[in-house]
């Protein structure tokens, strides 16, 4: 019998047995009675898919409610399998999950489930990343008018701005209870995710408005960033999209 | 984007003189218990914290962890560093590790003798290795890596084991000791894992603790386990950590404290988490085996544990 033992790989045929069912539990694994333990070692298979399925749920909470509980476990078991854990930070896990379900041909004619996964996973970091303290709006009373379009900010490390071709704002409020009616899919919607101190907002906002603060995040003076918002709408309402870019905590002072 | 990590997040550090350690019992934190414990203040001894659900860079898991800090000793303890693996241990993560010990100042810190790691794949479970010489060799390296870098001495967890390994050649107290011995870190006893483990391997629990190099240890775990049954219809316990602790669990503890005296003594409880007060009521429990033994003399202990050391 080839034995699991001293020499390298013991880890190794332990490994390819643990994520995927249809692998033969490996050799020189022992009950009490030194007979085979199969149902031994799916003690250790049951605990890391229990535990990755757990953290899968955890992190999509809206994904769960859009697909059924059913279908989404499905969906996530392929993916544990394909793409499991390479950080022990598993706050972080599911990063690919995005792209699994864009190029996942059974859900070829949901492809509304990327951005709502995008969105989930930057919710998540949101909650994790670094304190910082928002840029206030009282920083532009002291600045002349005639500096303000070449004031710079930076992106608050919490913030994420998604735009989506996709009602993406709600499809995410699944995640708060029952469905309070049809979601139109024919909606193209956009998110900013911020976490100014501890509760992380997520917030609608306008395709001009998501341009111009990720405008600002990319560095873009407050003039240029303007003129992108204009650029996406010309309906763009600068002082509106300014107020919400400071009131969501989106913003960082740049000194 | 990428998030950042413990590493980027600028967290002022403790001192690490805040709430000495007492020998009392202890729990596991969560954080649905934290609002609860930080109002009523109940005497605990210290809270014990999963190193990797704080490796993120701020945000509320610190800002409730530093709340605790201010008025409870802590534990560190680390369930991702694959100690027993075959591969080297991953540096980003000891980095990580150690940001967590710098910042927050840990009455102790431990690890687990098991794997978690294989070809740069997390399992996030704490798998078996084989006792061989090899083994043995590999994992004393990688306890004396982490000590190295955090710069002091960690305790090491005998595991729950659900199978045995045809090949192995040490009994697992003779393995604990000698990783002791070789790397001087100390030892972490969970109770609950040896008597899991016996029924597993239908040994007896008390032979394994006569066996065991008790001197050495410095803190004891104690948690709930789910029975079930193996393929021959042999028993089968999990470790589950989501119940009360067995009553022979307790009856365990209760002849690990005539050897050691009281220690440090943590109630795990991870799934099917209940509320505070019956968490609590566990400790409560704990305190009153703990405060029925004298404490341990520390003469002879602390000889060994300096020998061991230099």
């Amino acid at each position: 019998m080839t034995g699991l033992g001293a020499q390298p790989g013991f880890a190794g045929s332990f490994c390819a047995a643990l994520l995927d069912p249809d692998v033969a539990v490996p050799d020189g694994i022992r009950g009490p009675d030194q007979g085979d333990a199969p149902k031994r070692f799916s003690v250790y298979r049951n605990n890391v898919v229990v535990g990755l399925m757990e953290a899968m749920r955890n992190t999509f909470p809206s994904l769960r409610a859009i697909m059924g509980d059913t279908n989404f476990d499905r969906v996530a078991r392929n993916f544990v399998a394909y793409h499991p854990p390479v950080s022990a930070m598993m706050q972080q896990y599911g990063a690919e999950f995005a792209e699994f379900l864009a190029s996942f041909p059974p859900l070829a004619k949901s492809p509304f489930l990327a951005d709502l996964a995008r969105a989930e996973r930057a919710y998540v970091d949101a909650w994790h990343e670094r304190d910082a303290e928002p840029a206030s709006i009282a920083l532009l009373s002291g600045v002349p008018e005639a500096e303000l379009p070449t004031l710079t900010f930076a992106r608050h490390p919490a913030s994420t701005v998604i735009c989506s071709k996709w009602p993406v704002a709600d499809l995410f409020d699944r995640r708060y209870g029952p469905p309070g009616g049809e979601i139109d899919l024919g909606q193209a919607q956009n998110l900013l995710i911020t976490r100014p101190h501890f509760t992380v907002l997520v917030n609608q906002v306008k395709l001009c408005e998501a341009e111009f603060i990720q405008a600002l995040f990319d560095g873009a003076q407050l003039g240029e960033a303007a003129a992108r918002g204009f650029g996406a709408d010309p309906e763009f309402d600068f002082g509106a999209a300014l107020a919400a870019g400071f009131s969501s905590g989106a913003l960082l002072a740049v000194i | 984007m990428m998030q950042s990590t413990i590493l980027q997040s600028g967290l002022q550090a403790f001192p690490c003189s805040l709430h000495p350690l007492q020998p009392r019992a202890g729990a596991g934190l969560k954080a649905e218990h934290v609002a609860e414990i930080l109002e009523t203040r109940p005497e605990v001894a210290f809270f014990e914290i999963h190193a990797e659900n704080y490796m993120g860079a701020g945000g509320m898991p610190h800002a409730q962890l530093r709340a605790i800090r201010e008025h409870h000793a802590l534990s560190v303890h680390g369930v991702g560093m694959s100690i027993g693996g075959e591969a080297e241990i991953n540096r980003e993560h000891l980095a990580r590790f150690k940001a967590v010990v710098d910042i927050y100042q840990p009455a102790l810190v431990s690890e687990h003798l098991a794997w978690s790691t294989h070809d740069d794949v997390f399992f996030n479970d704490l798998l078996p290795l084989p006792y061989s010489d090899e083994t043995l060799e590999r994992v004393v390296r990688h306890v004396c890596m982490v000590q190295d870098a955090i710069g002091r001495q960690i305790l090491i967890e005998n595991p729950s084991s659900y199978v045995m390994f045809a090949e192995s050649q040490w009994a697992e107290p003779d393995f604990m000791a000698e990783i002791a011995r070789r790397s001087g870190c100390a030892l972490l006893f969970d109770v609950n894992n040896v008597f899991v483990s016996s029924v597993n391997s239908a040994t007896s629990p008390l032979d394994y603790i006569a066996a065991y190099p008790l001197e050495l240890v410095q803190e004891i775990h104690l948690a709930g386990h789910a029975p079930d049954v193996d393929d021959h219809g042999n028993a089968l316990l999990i470790d589950a950590h989501d119940r009360m602790v067995a009553d022979d669990v307790w009856t365990l503890f209760a002849s690990v404290l005539e050897r050691t005296g009281a220690l440090p003594t943590l109630i795990e409880w991870d799934n099917e988490v209940p509320h505070w007060p019956v968490l609590h009521g566990e400790t409560c429990k704990a305190n009153a085996f703990l405060a029925g033994c004298e404490k341990r003399a520390g003469g002879k202990v602390a000889m060994q544990r300096e020998m061991v050391l230099s």
